[in-house]
């Protein structure tokens, strides 16, 4: 039941786009936000349903940095490695979030799904450098202790919410 | 609908005369930065002291009514001092406003006409108060000709677009010119490609114009991917119509009816505003079917960018468009002979098609007053690094590093961003394809052919200015690691080159390097360059071939002795233990995973420099910081 209201979610997704190969990208734009990753059998059905090869569209979802075939956790923070916040010391920053949520090497995902941790080129909010983003809300003029702070102030919230899920 | 000059003068009038009853108007910054520093929050809190104190906010001009108009503008380019705030007829500059602070700007700017003191503008030299924007040295040494309309109207309003005079310029395109005349004009006028390659716009139009095909593009590159650029961001998100109307003027020159707006999807807002801006052009009659009543049609749609670098080369965004990989293919066929779906299309960035309006109502010569003579006009910079005043800057071509960097910027800064008078050393221009100068060339006039010749480029228009204590070595690196994970994979030389360049690169930061290292990396280099299909390839190895120019001893220090002169290579650095501070507690030889520390308990500890892996785990332990890098 489960799978079949995903694809018809999907379906929905394709017919809008006129079942146009050319498409393709927003397509796999609009799965994405619907899914928040874009799950191997969806890609073969889209494949299918624009009458492309699945390879294509395997090298479309892999070509582009903001698609991911893998989940993500529920809060994203994208470090900002532009140019300017570079300088301004990014790289600390990202190791300072790698060092708070406990990541080891070739992670970037908390065990429990709650963060995902990667970097970013340019977000253009360079006069703030350095700057990064939580799912869509943006952060400027950054210190490693400010953003673990962030993460600690997510973590309180979710507790909260979990605990009042359970009082209610 | 048709919209003849009838039509656009009604709507300015129209405009124009509901805002007259409105006693003053308040301009509320709503680029990215100033957003991200909470101006909406500002807006709102506008909006409800106003009613408040019983003053009528008018948040939209829909009749002729009193009160005070709120608006929210495009970035006004001072990020770091927002959110900024503007109260016209005045122009009273407020800067850093905080939702607490309105209520007190309604009280005695918007009732009384007096100015809040503590939240105007000070000049950091010279603790010169600052009433309105045009007493600030930001500002007054600019010359902002593109960005005039960015943060002085609602970009989200076409009415008022139109009311500043939008739309008629595209209106005198189609139904005063042809397109022959168009590109005359456009090409007389010397306007370059903004987007870094500084090619004429006006022959790139006129190709396409002499096609015969039926079907032709026009396509606005907003694909700013370049780190630390953020000039077209400004311009999509703070005048959106403005690209729109060029974009028009476009598709008239070379008689096409079809465009796309290709833009980065990290710039949500200017998305937003972009769609907007379409769907009122539509709604007016400014977009879609016999446009301003002539037989012409003009249909635009918006694409969103996935997140590829190399999309902002003009045959891989076409290929992206198309549905495919982002990957280029070779010139010739330019795309202005064959692009698009094998169709003529012409490609302008975001910032040269936002001239072209201006162009049109000015004339060619009036438009080459500004800049130089190969290189006419105003260019927008994203100025950011170690400088007191960062943000987004517009100068006339033929400007000195030394006007915007001891101008507009205020002067450098140190790591912890205090005032220095002598902290400069370099700045990198045109990001990753582009090269760094240095303190020879602050007196050089910028624009296209004088970069070229000290081997950087214009690019897109980023300014990373770095103060001393930057190693340019570990900056090549971070250009390398960019273009390296940029790369599409399609050149062999690009793909696997720029992984061994970097690879070299890290040899040297991290003390494995010889002198061979340094001509391996330069011979690389080369081969990179001439065995690269596209821009990405052709230019990725500037940044490194210009630190190696200007900064040689710095590379030297690093392979010759291993040393960083900068002491930012963590690897090269040389930890000793200060024998003063040491109070031989043992902490750090029992934490050092190699065993490089010794000495005994109570005594001052010592370490071998040879054994010692450089991870900082002894300095991060040590609670009386005695031990420090050289």
């Amino acid at each position: 039941m489960e799978t079949i209201r995903k694809f018809e979610r999907v379906c929905e997704i394709i017919d809008h786009n006129q079942r146009n190969a050319a498409r393709l990208i927003p397509i796999l734009q609009a799965v994405q936000a619907e899914y928040r990753y874009l799950p191997e059998e969806i890609l073969t059905f889209v494949a299918t349903s624009l009458g492309i090869s699945p390879a294509r569209v395997f090298g479309v979802a892999t070509f582009y940095s903001l698609f991911t075939l893998k989940p993500k956790g529920k809060y994203l923070i994208r470090v900002c490695n532009g140019t300017a916040c570079h300088v301004k010391g990014s790289m600390g920053l990202y190791g300072a979030i790698v060092k708070k949520l406990g990541l080891r090497e070739g992670e970037d995902s908390t065990p429990d799904m709650l963060f995902t941790v990667e970097t970013v080129n340019c977000l253009g909010a360079c006069g703030l450098s350095p700057a990064m983003v939580v799912n869509d809300e943006v952060y400027g003029q950054l210190t490693p202790q400010r953003v673990s702070d962030i993460v600690d102030e997510i973590v309180l919230k979710e507790a909260q919410n979990e605990s009042d899920a359970h009082g209610a | 609908m048709n919209l003849m000059l009838t039509g656009l003068n009604k709507i300015s009038q129209d405009f124009l005369g509901r805002s007259t009853a409105a006693t003053r108007r308040i301009l509320v910054c709503a680029g990215t930065g100033c957003l991200v520093n909470g101006s909406l929050k500002v807006y709102e809190g506008f909006v409800q002291a106003l009613k408040n104190s019983g003053i009528n906010a008018i948040v939209e001009l829909k009749k002729e009514e009193e009160g005070v108009f709120v608006s929210r503008t495009g970035c006004q380019g001072f990020c770091q001092i927002g959110p900024l705030v503007t109260i016209l007829p005045e122009g009273i500059f407020y800067t850093k406003v905080k939702p607490a602070d309105v209520a007190e700007i309604v009280e005695t700017t918007v009732k009384k006409g007096d100015v809040v003191e503590r939240l105007l503008y000070v000049e950091p030299d010279t603790q010169r108060v600052c009433r309105t924007k045009d007493e600030i040295p930001f500002y007054q040494k600019q010359h902002r000709f593109v960005l005039s309309n960015c943060g002085a109207i609602d970009p989200e309003d076409v009415n008022e677009y139109i009311a500043s005079g939008g739309y008629k310029q595209a209106m005198k395109a189609y139904l005063e010119m042809n397109p022959e005349e168009i590109c005359e004009l456009i090409f007389a006028s010397g306007l370059r490609g903004r987007g870094g390659g500084g090619f004429p716009t006006g022959r790139k139009w006129d190709v396409a114009r002499r096609e015969t095909n039926v079907k032709k593009y026009v396509i606005c590159n907003g694909d700013e991917g370049d780190p630390g650029a953020f000039m077209d961001m400004g311009i999509m998100e703070g005048n959106p119509h403005s690209v729109i109307e060029g974009m028009t003027i476009a598709a008239r020159a070379i008689e096409a009816d079809e465009g796309f707006i290709y833009v980065r999807a990290e710039y949500p807002l200017a998305v937003k505003r972009l769609r907007k801006a379409i769907d009122d052009a539509y709604r007016v009659g400014l977009l879609g079917k016999n446009l301003f009543g002539s037989e012409y049609s003009f249909n635009l749609t918006i694409m969103e960018g996935a997140g590829a670098f190399v999309c902002g080369e003009e045959t891989a965004l076409i290929a992206s468009i198309e549905g495919k990989r982002g990957m280029p293919s070779p010139k010739p066929p330019f795309p202005s002979i064959s692009g698009l779906w094998g169709k003529p299309t012409i490609i302008n960035n975001v910032e040269t098609l936002s001239q072209v309006p201006l162009i049109l109502a000015i004339g060619a010569d009036g438009y080459r007053k500004r800049g130089t003579k190969d290189s006419p006009g105003t260019k927008t910079f994203a100025l950011t690094g170690h400088v007191a005043n960062s943000g987004l800057i517009e100068m006339p071509f033929g400007a000195t590093l030394r006007e915007i960097i001891y101008g507009v910027a205020g002067g450098m800064t140190s790591d912890t961003g205090k005032a220095v008078s002598d902290g400069f050393k370099a700045v990198q221009i045109g990001g990753p394809s582009g090269g760094c100068l240095t303190r020879d060339h602050l007196d050089l006039p910028i624009d296209f052919d004088s970069l070229k010749t000290v081997g950087a480029m214009v690019g897109s228009g980023g300014l990373v200015v770095m103060n001393k204590n930057t190693c340019m070595v570990s900056v090549a690196r971070f250009f390398m690691q960019f273009t390296q994970h940029e790369s599409c994979g399609k050149c062999v030389l690009c793909r696997e080159g720029t992984k061994q360049m970097l690879a070299l690169l890290d040899d040297i930061i991290e003390g494995r390097a010889t002198m061979e290292t340094l001509d391996l990396l330069e011979d690389l280099a080369a081969a990179v360059q001439k065995g690269s299909l596209c821009g990405l390839g052709k230019t990725a190895p500037n940044p490194v071939l210009s630190t190696m120019k200007h900064f040689r001893d710095e590379y030297l220090a690093h392979v010759r002795d291993k040393r960083c002169p900068t002491g930012k290579c963590k690897a090269l650095v040389r930890l000793t233990i200060d024998e003063d501070l040491c109070k031989g507690c043992t902490l750090c030889a029992v934490k050092c995973p190699v065993g490089a520390i010794t000495g005994e308990k109570g005594k001052p500890h010592h370490i071998d420099d040879k054994v010692c892996r450089k991870c900082y785990i002894c300095v991060e332990a040590c609670k009386f910081k005695a031990i420090k890098g050289d």
